[in-house]
């Protein structure tokens, strides 16, 4: 079924809600004004919006250390995100997490990892209760080319098809594994076909194309839904910054980065079709533009002006009763 | 004598030993085409080959298991874990498999794996980049735990490391790796060429595990530290003008009683000082030790200073380091009491 304007105008301003975010990040970065590491998730917007705009929120997320496009994708509040990177007293986790550790189990968000691998035996367990609970619901475990190598994933994906449990697991290939290319990383070179050979349906699709990923996840979705047991899907995507903030990038070849931006950016890509098959007027989308900048700016304002932790907050949360 | 930060000497140790001993064999994730996240590898992948410097997928589990199955069977694999907090999917393995093989085949099988990882806080990596699990490690018998808090000690361990026959557990602070730090954040960053430390000879040369380091005699206490922490409780104890006995451990496991009790009989205080956090630390096993062995000696409780009992926290990483304040609590209670 066709997208409705509405839900259209959605994923366009959620894609470039995660863009936005990021690129001021990049800089706010830079300021030194932000403790830990940062992996941003520019470039690979189409992705976690593609997914999550078919999720509810008692459908479960799991995501990794690159997940603020993950959280703003499932919902969570995009002020509260910044302020949790800024370490602020009143962030998502109250500055306990930091970048690579939001999570909001009220939008299902069941927490970015900076873990590599941690994530898909978790969501293999939310899989467990969204079967228990018989509504339906879905867990999805984002992971990518480098935590598909990692024995925790293979554990998950077999578990997932011997409980026969609505998992997805959704490997988003940006090929880098951290700093080391995925061609070299991952033996078989194909994820899709390793996945299937655990025995569930593994599908793959351009990630760079928001279209793409929606119907595929349309299709594979009603499978997991159905009770049909888990599903593998690939999506080919790009990483347009390091694999951490500061990262030298050594290993990418000339012009890489230019040309990636230039000919995979899913931004564009949107808008390309979105004006080809005359889905949506362009203007409707530079108005989405003004109006994602200036959540940004607020965003970023509010953070900067929030409170700090208090010393003794750090002891609070380690138990639920002391 | 040539300058080296500690990520130079690390290299250094390295290089040496791949080029002395064609059984040596790094292995780890990012560590040969990039160079490993901290540079440690940098340039040994050109120089030494791919077969002896591996590239691995993101597997901890499998890189230390690998690393044993290669140990056993004549070659001495230097694995690194890209920070420590990565360490935990191979506990399993160090735990069950690597610690105890000598032991099970009555010494007929050894696997003389070296694990080196970054570790400790200080650089705001958030929880899962800034863990001191050392002390973890220190409860599993069968491997040794090493952890320098210099560039000259550094290149020295990990050659006697690599060269030891047994599994050893190789912690490098990643605080100290450009410079030596006091716990102040605000100060500016000191380089290690300003310190004698960060002398370091390019040849072959060992510092043993086991034998710890008086960085410096003294005589009106006793501080035990090792790690980032050597730095920050001299400093502490300078600012307050104590003439303090400052004990670097080097190696936990074996670790160096007589050097630790002739001080704390001498003094008759003493300061514990780690990373990680308190309890059930590798600080109690020194306090327990040490009144074992100078009960009659103490003039004074033993304090500890250590990590908040807490996962290490995001926002608030000068709070919960144990910085100079929370050691300068300490040496006061230890002076003040009678």
């Amino acid at each position: 079924m066709p997208l409705s304007k509405d839900q259209l105008r959605r994923a366009y301003r959620q894609m470039k809600t995660i863009r936005e975010f990021e690129e001021r990040l990049h800089l706010e970065i830079a300021t030194g004004d932000i403790a830990g590491f940062t992996h941003l998730y520019c470039g690979q917007e189409a992705v976690a919006v593609g997914v999550c705009e078919h999720l509810a929120n008692d459908d479960f997320i799991v995501s990794t250390h690159r997940g603020h496009g993950h959280c703003i994708a499932k919902g969570c509040d995009v002020v509260g995100m910044m302020k949790e990177i800024y370490g602020r007293r009143d962030g998502l986790c109250k500055g306990k997490g930091g970048s690579m550790h939001i999570a909001d189990v009220n939008v299902g968000m069941l927490g970015a990892n900076g873990i590599v691998g941690a994530g898909a035996p978790l969501a293999v367990g939310a899989g467990v209760a969204a079967r228990m609970d018989g509504a339906g619901k879905v867990s999805i475990a984002f992971s990518g080319d480098g935590a598909c190598n990692q024995g925790t994933t293979f554990e998950a994906m077999n578990m997932a098809v011997v409980l026969k449990l609505p998992v997805i697991f959704v490997y988003e290939n940006n090929h880098y594994s951290e700093h080391t290319g995925a061609d070299y990383a991952v033996g078989s070179k194909d994820m899709t076909k390793r996945a299937a050979g655990f025995g569930m349906l593994a599908r793959k699709a351009d990630g760079c194309d928001f279209f793409a990923v929606y119907d595929l996840m349309t299709e594979v979705l009603q499978h997991c839904r159905s009770g049909a047991g888990p599903a593998s899907v690939e999506l080919d995507t790009e990483r347009f910054f390091g694999h951490f903030e500061g990262d030298p990038q050594r290993y990418r070849g000339p012009g890489e980065l230019e040309r990636l931006r230039e000919t995979r950016d899913c931004l564009k890509n949107f808008r390309a079709t979105a004006k080809a098959r005359k889905l949506i007027d362009l203007a409707e989308l530079d108005a989405i533009d003004a109006q994602v900048m200036q959540l940004i700016e607020s965003a970023v304002t509010q953070a900067r002006a929030a409170p700090v932790p208090q010393a003794a907050d750090v002891f609070e949360d380690v138990y639920v009763t002391y | 004598m040539p300058q080296m930060n500690m990520i130079q000497a690390l290299n250094s140790a390295m290089d040496i030993m791949l080029t002395r001993d064609p059984s040596v064999v790094l292995m780890g994730e990012d560590i040969g085409y990039f160079g490993g996240v901290f540079r440690t590898t940098e340039g040994l992948q050109r120089k030494h080959g791919e077969h002896r410097v591996l590239d691995t997928p993101i597997a901890e589990g499998g890189i230390i298991a690998a690393a044993i199955g290669m140990g056993v069977n004549g070659l001495r694999p230097v694995a690194e874990i890209q920070f420590a907090d990565y360490i935990y999917p191979g506990f399993d393995q160090i735990v069950s498999e690597l610690a105890r093989l000598r032991f099970r085949t009555a010494g007929d099988f050894f696997a003389p794996v070296t694990i080196r990882t970054p570790c400790g806080g200080g650089i705001r990596g958030g929880q899962t980049h800034s863990q001191s699990p050392e002390g973890i490690f220190t409860h599993v018998c069968g491997v040794k735990v090493a952890m320098p808090s210099n560039p000259y000690d550094a290149k020295g361990m990990l050659i006697a490391s690599i060269e030891d026959d047994d599994p050893v557990l190789f912690f490098e602070p990643k605080r100290l790796y450009n410079g030596p730090f006091d716990g102040d954040p605000n100060k500016p960053a000191v380089p290690w060429s300003t310190h004698p430390k960060g002398e370091v000879p390019d040849g072959y040369y060992t510092v043993p595990l086991g034998k710890a380091d008086i960085v410096r005699p003294g005589n009106d206490l006793t501080i035990v530290t090792y790690g980032t922490m050597t730095f920050v409780a001299a400093a502490a104890a300078a600012a307050m003008g104590l003439d303090a006995e400052v004990i670097d451990l080097r190696s936990m496991v074996p670790l160096d009683v007589d050097t630790i009790c002739t001080s704390v009989k001498k003094t008759g205080r003493c300061v514990v000082a780690h990373e990680a956090t308190r309890f059930s630390g590798f600080g109690a096993e020194l306090v327990a030790l040490i009144q074992e062995e100078c009960f009659w000696n103490l003039e004074a409780p033993i304090q500890r200073v250590a990590g908040w009992d807490t996962p290490y926290p995001h926002a608030f990483e000068w709070e919960y380091f144990p910085g100079q304040a929370r050691v300068t609590t300490a040496l006061k209670a230890v002076m003040e009491s009678a």
